[in-house]
């Protein structure tokens, strides 16, 4: 009736049969060709009953609405700015969605200016990949100092954790600023040598991401690097 | 004069050995490299991303883009000249047009994936080297892929069928020799490449086809296990 | 970069460190494997942290030119690859990848570092011809000491192809390595200026926040053999001083590697 060809949580390639039969369901990341189902990507393979989908493991980024993301503005139009999310496209923050209210003849450089990097959620994506971003969300803020780093896009979830604790772990042992975009931008603000610290915790998450026991090891290499003893908030 | 034994004592449906890694550009968003014999070829793959000139962009469907080049070093006897020349550019397009049966850019309008090929050795057989390696890279890149792409020449030297030609046998002096470069979609073993330079009849050819494919399904174990090894999980 | 982020890098520099956590005048780590292209009369692959670039040398025999009848000649070419760089088309060199072949060429021609007078084959009529190609493969910045140190690296294991007096037989390797002048061979080392502060070996996104930087050509005993400003800024003779310090310094260290 069904037969599943490949382990869970494995890393599958394109095009890589995942299962035969009938009774699973292609999901996010796979098609059905006749009686197989088959990787439609690179990706980690997830099997959740009879739903079998694929997790990317790599590729840019893809804008979702709803995602908050971390934004560099690079040019300014009458009607607003446009913003560089790394991605294919390029997003647009309107004067309507800011929380001010912003004149017509305003000098819109005075409120986000070109380089300057902001927090911005996604609130609409078109079929065509015309992105609108908001700054009326709560968590959204234009970001003073720090620095940026790069991650891959799909480590995201990791470096955030369940509800924020991976993250806060972090901050809290560091005592720095943190903040992760969905588009795998990440914003830090602290003294240097804590910010170095931020930057190798994350690029080992980056690599060990699909080991389980992250969580320990993180804290232990924390506890190490800041000499510091750390609990673990549990979360609820 | 028959030709009864190969000049490197290969079989007549043998390879030269084959090596293949994934990841081997950082700047990339996908990249790889595959050595067959003495032929070694890097892929980047960039995208999707904004596509320049305007004018180019299809609002249907993502554009894959491929560029090939020898490096002027590359190969035995005199420098290559550095600048895109007419070879080059047909080899460049050849290799869109076996790439594009398995990738899907449907996701991506208005963007293009573009894949660049550069040789730093040549030993004969490199756009299906760099086939090869482009397939994987597009792959590490995460574009979404119904299935891979293996390639190898095929040739006939005198009165044999022989799997990858090196440089000696693409010019074998004491007999005739064709040289047939194919490609072969993973899942539906269908041909995407196909092209003849020599002479050859029509059952020569037939055979030439079946024989590649058993080559192409041991090179495409060889490329997944590169995309494999490049994310898999190191238990401690 | 607006007033905060820079400031934000000062914080850094002021303690003595960088974004990557190396100090001001540390280089990353480096690698050089020659030989790696077969074809090639001389060939190395050089990694600088991230940064990969490959160095060929092919040699062939050609007229010598008019005013150096007795002398062979070299020609450095550089390729800045969009496969090492999103920012890279294709196309004609860009004018940043014509600098980087001219600057490494004064530095192996200025210092004598491959002696052209053995490349004589019969004077006025046939001497070696050198021809050198950079290709970039991963850019992550500095690319002008990674290319440096490959274009040495591959001169250093150039082979001389066998000459029966009439065409070369590139098959036939010969054991003669080309004539070089091995206390000449220059190092590269780039130094660039943020504020008040000179940090060497830029990463690529430390090299998005150049003022100004000096690449400094070093001879085994210290003489220069090559200099060359960029960026938009100006330095002062002051920095100028101190930066081909920092160069002649680092050049000891760099050296070690070839």
């Amino acid at each position: 009736m069904g037969k599943l060809l490949v382990e869970d949580k494995t890393i599958v390639t394109p095009g890589e049969e995942l299962a035969e039969g009938m009774d699973f369901l292609p999901a996010e990341g796979t098609f059905r060709d006749k009686d197989k189902i088959i990787s439609s990507r690179l990706g980690l393979i997830n099997i959740n009953g009879r739903v079998i989908k694929t997790i990317p493991v790599a590729g840019r980024y893809t804008p979702k609405k709803e995602d908050t993301i971390i934004a560099k503005v690079t040019n300014i139009l009458m009607s607003g700015w446009i913003l560089d999310i790394d991605s294919a496209y390029s997003a647009m923050l309107s004067v309507k969605e800011t929380r001010d209210f912003i004149r017509r003849d305003a000098d819109l450089t005075r409120y986000y200016n070109i380089g300057d990097y902001i927090v911005t959620d996604i609130v609409m994506v078109t079929s065509q990949k015309l992105i609108d971003a908001s700054m009326k969300g709560l968590g959204t803020r234009k970001l003073i100092g720090g620095r940026i780093v790069k991650v891959n896009p799909h480590k995201v979830p990791r470096i955030i954790g369940k509800k924020g604790s991976m993250v806060s772990m972090i901050k809290n042992a560091t005592g720095c600023n943190i903040i992760v975009g969905q588009n795998g931008l990440v914003w830090i603000n602290g003294s240097p040598e804590n910010e170095i610290i931020v930057v190798k915790i994350i690029r080992k998450i980056e690599q060990e991401a699909h080991i389980s026991g992250l969580t320990d090891r993180i804290k232990t290499f924390l506890e190490k690097e800041t000499n510091k003893k750390i609990s673990i908030q549990k979360v609820e | 004069m028959a030709y009864t034994k190969r000049n490197d004592g290969r079989k007549f449906d043998e390879t030269r050995p084959i090596e293949a890694k994934a990841g081997v550009i950082k700047r990339a968003d996908g990249s790889a490299y595959f050595k067959i014999g003495k032929t070694a070829a890097y892929v980047a793959v960039y995208g999707p991303r904004e596509i320049h000139p305007k004018f180019l962009q299809n609002p249907r469907n993502g554009k894959l883009r491929c560029y090939y080049n020898m490096m002027p070093f590359s190969s035995m006897g005199n420098r290559v000249r550095p600048g895109a020349n007419r070879r080059a550019k047909e080899i460049a397009m050849v290799t869109e047009k076996a790439l594009l049966p398995v990738v899907d850019l449907t996701e991506f309008p208005n963007s293009v994936v573009d894949v660049f090929i550069e040789l730093p050795q040549t030993d004969a057989g490199t756009r299906c080297a760099g086939i090869c390696a482009a397939s994987m890279a597009l792959a590490d890149a995460g574009i979404p892929m119904k299935g891979m792409v293996a390639a190898v020449s095929m040739g006939r030297v005198d009165d044999k069928l022989v799997v990858d030609l090196d440089y000696s046998e693409e010019s074998y002096e004491k007999g005739t020799v064709a040289d047939i470069p194919i490609a072969i979609v993973s899942n539906t073993q269908e041909v995407s490449l196909l092209q003849m330079d020599g002479e050859l009849s029509r059952d020569e050819l037939k055979q030439a086809i079946e024989i590649v494919k058993k080559s192409c399904s041991k090179i495409d174990k060889i490329q997944r296990n590169a995309l494999k090894e490049r994310y898999e999980v190191k238990n401690e | 970069m607006n007033k905060e982020q820079n400031n934000h890098i000062f914080n850094f520099l002021e303690k003595g460190i960088r974004f990557d956590g190396r100090k001001l005048d540390e280089y990353r780590k480096i690698k050089i494997e020659k030989g790696f292209s077969e074809n090639a009369e001389g060939s190395a692959r050089v990694t600088l942290g991230d940064t990969i670039v490959f160095a060929g040398v092919k040699l062939s025999v050609e007229q010598p030119y008019s005013d150096t009848p007795d002398k062979g000649t070299m020609m450095i070419n550089a390729e800045l690859m969009p496969l090492s760089n999103p920012d890279f088309e294709p196309g004609p060199p860009a004018i940043q990848a014509i600098e980087l072949a001219r600057v490494i060429d004064r530095g192996i021609r200025e210092s004598g570092a491959i002696d052209t007078k053995k490349l004589c084959i019969k004077k006025e009529e046939k001497v070696w011809s050198v021809l050198i190609d950079i290709c970039t493969v991963n850019d992550d910045g500095n690319l002008f000491d990674a290319s440096a140190l490959a274009v040495v690296a591959a001169l250093q294991n150039t082979k001389m192809p066998y000459y029966d007096g009439n065409i070369v037989d590139y098959k036939k390797k010969t054991k003669d390595a080309l004539p070089l002048n091995l206390k000449k061979m220059p190092t590269s080392c780039t130094i660039i200026k943020i504020g008040n502060h000179f940090i060497v070996d830029p990463t690529y996104e430390e090299e998005k926040n150049v003022e100004a930087r000096l690449t400094v050509e070093v001879e085994e005993d210290g003489a220069l053999c090559a200099l060359q400003k960029g960026g938009d800024k100006s330095l002062t003779a002051e920095d100028i001083d101190k930066m081909v310090g920092i160069g002649i310094e680092k050049s000891k260290e760099l050296r070690k590697f070839l």
